[in-house]
């Protein structure tokens, strides 16, 4: 059976393929066996069926009159220059960095749209040697079960409705978006969109996303504001820069995690320990990190973090005992 | 009936494959194709009833199934309106330029212009296809880049089998020690590149976090047989505590949420105001100590006694070096 329909469509294929003009159902219909035994209905459930099939694969079927003159008979065609991959003429070492760019992702679902690609390129006369080349391979991944449905309505430009878990919140709340696209950061991936039920820009975690992703039925129903920059309105992802600068004692043979971002600097120390100069951000995390080292490290400056170590010790100390 | 969808979708790139290159061996295409050879001879078998419209004599897609069947190799003629695969869908395009551009963004300056050069060329074939693309962004950060030849060291080594010595900081106990390892795989998750291995040192099945990776020279030392040794199912995180760990009851307030993301309890029980409480295995209990030290009075201990006496010791002595 399907020997006989994969006949069956890629004849359909090939007549609209190599008309010069629009084909008409009854032309088209004399042509392909199936058609000719079929009876009237029977034929027209399986035309509609096997052009839907067709343009699924991305094949794109033209619908036009045949006679400009008896405009009610209609007629289709493929039009070559939509249906073909244009040439495209790569150089070893480009054709090389092809073969790697389809090793990236790790993600199912886009691993196999890469592999696609490739097959079409290499059945265009692209041949991949990934050896031409040695180089850091980049690996992206998509761990998160919303990530498919945000890439499909991201890239059909398809308004969905999810459930949402804000950080630091039991609640799961519906949510209404326009995805304007798909953000990677740090391993982990965001949408950018418009919320129209808080009708303004807003960025989601898909890790938060909680339960199905529902695409709305209509695609295309909206435009990605002209000049949208995603890169510039996921900036507030990036963690604040560690720009200030405090000064910790180190108990040596310790704070090794701590000593990473620091430098040794002038000042007394007292035996068995190392003065450090330590780049933060912010003086609460800074706190955080010291108070994780307990008795290995010790802050002296800047006087809130100073402050607010003590502070913290001195709470735990007394609720603990 | 998708079985001919995809045929079909299969024989409109193997048509022009194999005209590209005059012949091809079924074999070859069988790999290329992701199908078993048999599957590419009854795709053929289906090409040959297939042509120009009526199907009369010359009409027909010429296929040599002498050729096929006693060589092993394919040959087709009289197929010229198919000479070029079909055109890249949106989600082919998007996807191969997103993974050109995490491509450019992680090599060496010398091979930019060629990763450049690639993506332009192929954007243009994509034609509108590609647009899809400008709606996917995959930030790069200095982090990533600085991993990217540690990545493909341990990479290479996973590849060749071969051991590895690495310096490893670990941040429960606060200490970088340098150990052997047999690389198994490299792996992401919660947003963390890892190397998973067996560690001689530990003489068990470990992850290790690449950015806590300080040094990693590959040996000439092939790795151990490790027989039924598999890579673990990362699905449930990465914290995975043996059952043979103690509990420890938590009540976290809405700030420390993240503790239950980042190491999936036992058991939890949401609470009014956003407070949750938790049961979570811990094993190790200066991690622990160590976490709560950080949370402060953001997380109460419910139990067992002993940790609060650690933590409660733990603060007294730090606060010494205040006095």
């Amino acid at each position: 059976m399907t020997a006989r329909k994969s006949e069956r469509l890629l004849n359909l294929l090939i007549t609209l393929l190599v008309a010069r003009t629009y084909v008409a159902k009854a032309r088209i219909r004399e042509v392909i066996e199936d058609y000719q035994d079929a009876n009237d209905e029977a034929f027209e459930k399986m035309f509609e069926r096997d052009k839907e099939e067709l343009r699924s694969l991305g094949i794109p079927i033209e619908v036009g009159h045949v006679d400009r003159a008896f405009e009610d008979e209609p007629g289709y065609r493929i039009e070559r220059s939509a249906f073909e991959l244009p040439e495209i003429d790569l150089e070893p070492e480009e054709a090389a960095v092809i073969g790697l760019a389809a090793r990236v992702w790790q993600h199912a679902g886009l691993a196999s749209a890469t592999s696609d690609a490739l097959v079409k390129l290499k059945a265009a006369g692209v041949s991949v040697d990934r050896a031409a080349l040695d180089m850091v391979q980049p690996q992206l991944t998509a761990e998160e079960p919303a990530f498919e449905p945000f890439w499909e309505a991201t890239r059909t430009r398809t308004a969905v409705t999810f459930g949402y878990r804000r950080n630091n919140e039991a609640e799961v709340i519906t949510r209404h978006l326009q995805p304007w696209g798909v953000v990677s950061y740090r391993g982990r991936w965001y949408v950018v969109g418009h919320d129209t039920d808080r009708e303004a820009t807003r960025l989601f975690r898909l890790s938060r996303v909680e339960g199905p992703v529902t695409l709305a039925r209509r695609r295309g129903t909206y435009d990605v504001p002209e000049g949208t920059d995603l890169r510039a309105v996921t900036s507030t992802l990036a963690p604040a820069r560690a720009d200030r600068t405090g000064v910790v004692l180190v108990r040596q043979g310790a704070g090794f995690g701590l000593r990473r971002h620091s430098d040794p600097v002038e000042g007394d120390a007292p035996e068995g320990w190392d003065r450090l100069a330590v780049r933060y951000a912010a003086a609460g995390s800074l706190a955080d990190e010291i108070l994780g080292y307990g008795a290995d490290v010790v802050a002296l400056e800047p006087p809130e973090v100073h402050g607010e170590v003590v502070a913290r010790l001195r709470a735990l100390a007394e609720v603990a005992s | 009936m998708s079985g001919a969808r995809d045929q079909v979708g299969r024989l409109l790139a193997l048509v022009p494959y194999i005209q590209a290159r005059q012949e091809v061996p079924v074999e070859e295409a069988a790999r290329e194709f992701g199908v078993k050879p048999a599957q590419i001879v009854k795709d053929l078998n289906v090409l040959w009833f297939c042509g120009l419209p009526g199907l009369g004599m010359g009409d027909l897609i010429d296929v040599d199934m002498d050729a096929v069947q006693g060589e092993g190799v394919i040959r087709v003629s009289n197929v010229d309106y198919l000479r070029r695969p079909l055109r890249l869908e949106s989600s082919e395009a998007a996807a191969l330029i997103v993974a050109l551009r995490a491509l450019r963004d992680s090599s060496p300056t010398d091979v930019r212009p060629i990763v450049d050069r690639t993506l332009a060329k192929l954007e243009v074939a994509a034609g509108d296809a590609a647009s899809a693309a400008a709606q996917v962004e995959v930030r790069t950060t200095a982090r990533d880049v600085a991993l990217g030849p540690l990545r493909t060291r341990l990479a290479d080594a996973v590849s060749a089998g071969r051991q590895v010595r690495i310096d490893y900081y670990v941040p429960a106990r606060d200490e970088s020690t340098a150990r052997v390892v047999d690389p198994m795989r490299l792996v992401t998750a919660q947003g963390n590149d890892y190397l998973e291995a067996w560690c001689h040192l530990a003489e068990d099945q470990r992850l290790f976090r690449l950015d806590r990776i300080s040094q990693a020279d590959v040996l000439d030392t092939p790795v151990d047989d490790h027989g039924d040794v598999a890579p673990r199912d990362l699905a449930e995180g990465i914290f995975r505590p043996s059952e043979h760990d103690p509990y420890v009851d938590l009540l976290l307030e809405p700030y420390a949420r993240w503790v239950a993301e980042y190491y999936p309890p036992e058991s939890s029980e949401e609470l009014p105001g956003g407070r949750l409480r938790m049961r979570l295995r811990a094993g190790d209990e200066a991690w622990l100590v160590r976490l709560l030290m950080r949370l402060g009075s953001e997380v109460t201990v419910e139990g067992p006694p002993e940790i609060s006496r650690a933590v409660h010791r733990a603060a007294t002595a730090a606060l010494a070096n205040y006095m």
